[in-house]
C-alpha cells in the first residue's frame, strides 16, 4: 500500500510539474492579453515533434535546446502576424482564432510528420533506474523531467519577481498605458511573453514526448487539462496555476493507482444491486475508470461555486 | 403586403429545400443534402448562443449528441414495440431531451457569459463525452448504439427505408426549426438576448435579469440542437460518442463562424459550405482538413464577420447602385488570387503525394523534377504580386462606391 502511494505521489509530481510548464505560459499570456490560448497545447506538441526531428541529427540534447527556441519564435510570429490583427475584432474572435490555430497545427503536423506515432526515445544517458524502492524502479528520465520542471519554475519565479525585465512585464500586465508612456515598447513585450510562453510549452513537449508518446493527438490529450488547471487556479494567477497543476497531477495519479470504487462504497453501506439494475454501470464504477473525468468535474464545481478559481482576483 | 414580402423568402426557402433533391438526385447528392439540413439546424442553434446571445460554447455537441442518443433509444423502443408511434416524431423527442439537458445545465452555467461560460461549457462537454464511455448501457461505449427506422407505423405508405424519404422528413423539420429560430429572434426574449450580449449591465438596469435572458436562449438552443441530433439519428440510424465530443462542438463553431455570426443566414451559409467541402473535397484530397484549417484562420483574420458579413458589406454600394464600379476591380483581383490558390494547393499536394505523376487540373506534373517546382513557385509569386498590386485599385473602387454623394453631404 505504502509503495503504491509513494509511486503515485512521485508520478503525480512529475505530471504536475510538467503541467505547470504549460499552465505557466498559458496563464501569463492570459493575464497580458486577456485571451485564453487554445493552441497552447499545440505548441507543446510542436515542441515534441521538432525535438524528435532534431534528435535524429543532433541527438536528444540538441533537440532539447533548439526545439523550444524554434517553437518560441513560431509563437512570437503567430502573435505578431495573427493575434495582433485579430485583436481588433474582439475577444471572441481571438479565442476562435487560437481555436482554429490548434486545429491547423494538428493538421499541419499530420501533413509533415504523418499520422503514426513517432519513435522518440529517451536518451541513453538517462536510461537507467534512478533508485529502486520496494522492488520497483523509478527511471532517471522521470527524475530528469522533474529536475527540469523545478529549475524552470524557480527561474521563472526569479525572472518575474527579481529581474528588471520581469518587473516591466508585471507592470505591463496591469498598466500597459503607463509602461508605454515610460518609453517601453509594450507590443514588443506582449510578443516576447507570447514567445516565451510558447517556448515553455515547447520545452514541456520536448521532455514529455518520449514518455507520453509523440503522436498527433498528444495536444488534445493535455490541452483541455491545462485549461482546467488555469481556470481552477484562478485566471492570471501564477501561484494558483502552480497549486492547481500539482493538485490535478496528484489527483489523477492517485485515482489511477487506487482500486477502490462504487462496489466498495456500497459494501460499506451494506447495499447491493442486482446486475440487471438499469444503473448497473454506476454501481460498478471504480476510480481508475473515472480518473479522466475528475479534472473536468473539479472544473465545473470550481466554476459554479468559486468562479474566480482558487487564487483568482475578484472580477470587476 | 409587408407580410407577403416577408413570407416570400420563407416560401422560397421551403421550395428550395423540397426542390433540391429533384435537381440533384444521385445517391451521393441525397446523402449530402441530408447532412446539409442537419448541419443547418445544428449551426443555427449554435448561433442562438454565440451570435444572438454572446455565449461562446465549446460543448454544444452535448445537446446534439444527447438528443441523438435518446432518439436512437426511441427507435429501439419502436422496433421492440414497447411504444408505437410514427418515426416522424423522433426529432421532437431529441429536441425535448436537448431542452431538458439545456434546462439542467443552463441552470448553473448561465450566471456569467464570457470566459467563465466558455470554460464551463468546455468542462461539461469533456465531462459528458468522457462519462459516455463509462455508462455503456445507455451510450453503448465506443461502438455507440444503433437502431432501425423502418419499424414504425407507415406514413401514407412510406416506410422510410430510402434516404430520400428521410430527406423530406428532415427538410420539413429543418424548415419548421429554422422558422421558429427566426421567430425567436423577433420575440422580446430574442431581442433581450441581443441586448444582454451587447451590454449586460445596461440590460440589468432596465430591469431584466441577464442570467434569465441567457438561460432562455440557452434552453432554446438546446432544444434545437436536440432536434438536429434527432434528425442525425433518423438519417444514420446509429450514434456514437464522437457525436457529442469536442470535435463535433468544434465543427459547429467553425460552421457558424465561417458563415457569419451576426446574421441569421450566416450559419446556414456556413453549414452548406462546410458540408459541401466535407463531402466533395474529401473525395479529391486527403488533405482537405488542412485546407479547412487554413480557410478558417484566413476567415477569422480577414473576414471577421464571416461570409454573410462579406456579402452584407456591399449593402451600401448596392443601395447606391454602385455595384458596377466594383465588378471590374473584383475580377481583376480574383483572377490572380485564384491562380495563387491553385498554385499553393499544387505545391502542398505535390509535397505530400508519393506517386510519380501528379494529375492536377488536366495537367500531368512531375513532383520529382525541380523544374515543376520552380515553375509553380514562379507563377505563385507572380500571382501574389499581381494580387497585391490590384488590391490598391480595388480599395480605391471600394472608396468611390461607398462614398457619400456630394449633394447628400451638403
Amino acid at each position: 500500500m505504502l509503495e503504491v502511494f509513494i509511486f503515485a505521489t512521485l508520478n503525480g509530481l512529475v505530471t504536475g510539474f510538467l503541467l505547470f510548464m504549460l499552465a505557466s505560459g498559458l496563464t501569463l499570456i492570459f493575464s497580458m492579453m486577456g485571451v485564453l490560448n487554445f493552441a497552447h497545447a499545440s505548441f507543446y506538441m510542436l515542441g515534441a515533434y521538432f525535438a524528435y526531428s532534431l534528435s535524429l541529427y543532433f541527438g536528444f540534447w540538441g533537440g532539447l535546446i533548439f526545439a523550444p527556441l524554434i517553437v518560441g519564435v513560431l509563437g512570437a510570429l503567430v502573435e505578431r502576424y495573427g493575434l495582433r490583427k485579430v485583436h481588433a475584432s474582439g475577444h471572441v474572435a481571438e479565442l476562435v482564432f487560437t481555436f482554429g490555430l490548434a486545429f491547423l497545427i494538428e493538421e499541419a503536423i499530420q501533413f509533415f510528420w504523418g499520422r503514426d506515432t513517432k519513435n522518440y526515445q529517451t536518451p541513453d544517458l538517462l536510461d537507467f533506474p534512478l533508485f529502486t524502492l520496494f522492488g520497483q524502479e523509478f527511471s532517471a528520465y522521470r527524475g530528469f523531467m522533474m529536475a527540469i520542471s523545478i529549475a524552470i519554475f524557480i527561474a521563472l519565479y526569479y525572472v518575474l519577481t527579481k529581474s528588471r525585465v520581469g518587473i516591466i512585464i508585471q507592470a505591463a500586465i496591469t498598466h500597459p498605458q503607463t509602461v508605454s508612456n515610460l518609453g517601453h515598447n509594450v507590443p514588443l513585450i506582449f510578443m516576447g511573453v507570447f514567445g516565451m510562453g510558447t517556448a515553455l510549452a515547447g520545452l514541456a513537449g520536448v521532455i514529455a514526448g518520449p514518455v507520453l508518446t509523440t503522436f498527433p493527438g498528444m495536444a488534445a490529450v493535455l490541452g483541455s487539462i491545462v485549461f482546467v488547471i488555469v481556470v481552477i487556479g484562478g485566471l492570471g494567477s501564477l501561484a494558483g496555476a502552480f497549486i492547481a497543476s500539482l493538485l490535478i497531477g496528484l489527483l489523477q495519479s492517485y485515482a489511477i493507482a487506487s482500486d477502490v470504487g462504487m462496489p466498495d462504497l456500497l459494501n460499506l453501506l451494506g447495499i447491493s444491486f442486482d446486475r440487471s439494475h438499469p444503473l448497473n454501470d454506476l454501481w460498478t464504477m471504480n476510480l481508475p475508470q473515472i480518473a479522466p473525468v475528475l479534472p473536468y468535474l473539479l472544473l465545473v464545481l470550481v466554476l459554479i461555486f468559486r468562479p474566480t478559481g482558487l487564487l483568482g482576483k475578484r472580477e470587476e | 403586403m409587408a407580410l407577403l414580402k416577408k413570407s416570400s423568402i420563407w416560401i422560397a426557402f421551403l421550395i428550395a429545400l423540397l426542390g433540391l433533391p429533384l435537381v440533384f438526385d444521385s445517391i451521393l447528392a441525397i446523402s449530402i443534402l441530408n447532412q446539409m439540413v442537419i448541419a443547418i439546424v445544428f449551426a443555427l442553434s449554435y448561433n442562438m448562443l454565440l451570435g444572438q446571445g454572446g455565449m461562446l460554447s465549446f460543448g454544444h455537441a452535448v445537446y446534439f449528441g444527447l438528443g441523438g442518443f435518446l432518439s436512437v433509444h426511441a427507435l429501439i423502443l419502436i422496433e421492440f414495440e414497447t411504444m408505437v408511434f410514427s418515426i416522424l416524431w423522433i426529432p421532437l423527442i431529441g429536441g425535448l431531451f436537448g431542452l431538458l439537458a439545456g434546462i439542467f445545465i443552463g441552470s448553473f452555467s448561465t450566471h456569467k457569459a464570457g470566459t467563465v461560460f466558455a470554460m464551463i461549457s468546455l468542462g461539461i462537454g469533456e465531462l459528458i463525452a468522457a462519462s459516455s464511455l463509462i455508462f455503456s448501457s445507455f451510450f453503448g461505449g465506443e461502438a455507440g448504439i444503433s437502431g432501425d427506422r423502418t419499424f414504425g407505423p407507415m406514413f401514407f405508405g412510406f416506410d422510410f427505408a430510402q434516404n430520400i424519404e428521410i430527406y423530406y422528413v428532415a427538410a420539413v423539420w429543418a424548415f419548421i426549426a429554422t422558422l421558429f429560430m427566426y421567430l425567436f429572434t423577433q420575440t422580446p426574449a430574442g431581442r433581450m438576448a441581443n441586448a444582454v450580449r451587447d451590454n449586460p449591465e445596461r440590460a440589468e438596469f432596465i430591469g431584466y435579469s441577464s442570467r434569465k435572458v441567457r438561460f432562455i436562449s440557452f434552453c432554446a438552443s438546446g432544444l434545437f440542437a436536440g432536434i438536429a441530433g434527432g434528425l442525425f439519428a433518423l438519417n444514420y440510424e446509429f450514434i456514437t460518442e464522437e457525436n457529442l465530443n469536442a470535435a463535433t462542438s468544434g465543427r459547429v463553431l467553425l460552421m457558424a463562424y465561417i458563415g457569419g455570426l451576426g446574421y441569421f443566414i450566416g450559419p446556414i451559409i456556413g453549414a452548406v459550405v462546410l458540408t459541401l467541402m466535407n463531402s466533395l473535397l474529401s473525395n479529391y484530397s486527403e488533405l482537405w482538413m488542412l485546407y479547412l484549417g487554413i480557410m478558417f484562420l484566413l476567415t477569422v483574420m480577414y473576414l471577421p464577420r464571416g461570409f454573410a458579413g462579406f456579402i452584407m458589406m456591399h449593402q451600401i454600394a448596392w443601395i447606391r447602385g454602385n455595384m458596377k464600379l466594383l465588378i471590374k476591380p473584383y475580377i481583376i483581383t480574383a483572377i490572380p488570387a485564384l491562380l495563387f490558390t491553385l498554385c499553393a494547393i499544387a505545391l502542398i499536394e505535390m509535397s505530400h503525394i508519393e506517386d510519380e505523376v501528379f494529375h492536377y487540373l488536366g495537367l500531368e506534373l512531375n513532383p520529382a523534377s525541380p523544374i515543376t517546382w520552380i515553375v509553380i513557385l514562379a507563377v505563385a509569386g507572380g500571382a501574389f504580386y499581381a494580387v497585391k498590386r490590384s488590391l490598391v485599385q480595388l480599395n480605391d473602387a471600394w472608396e468611390t462606391a461607398n462614398a457619400i454623394p456630394k449633394e447628400e453631404e451638403a
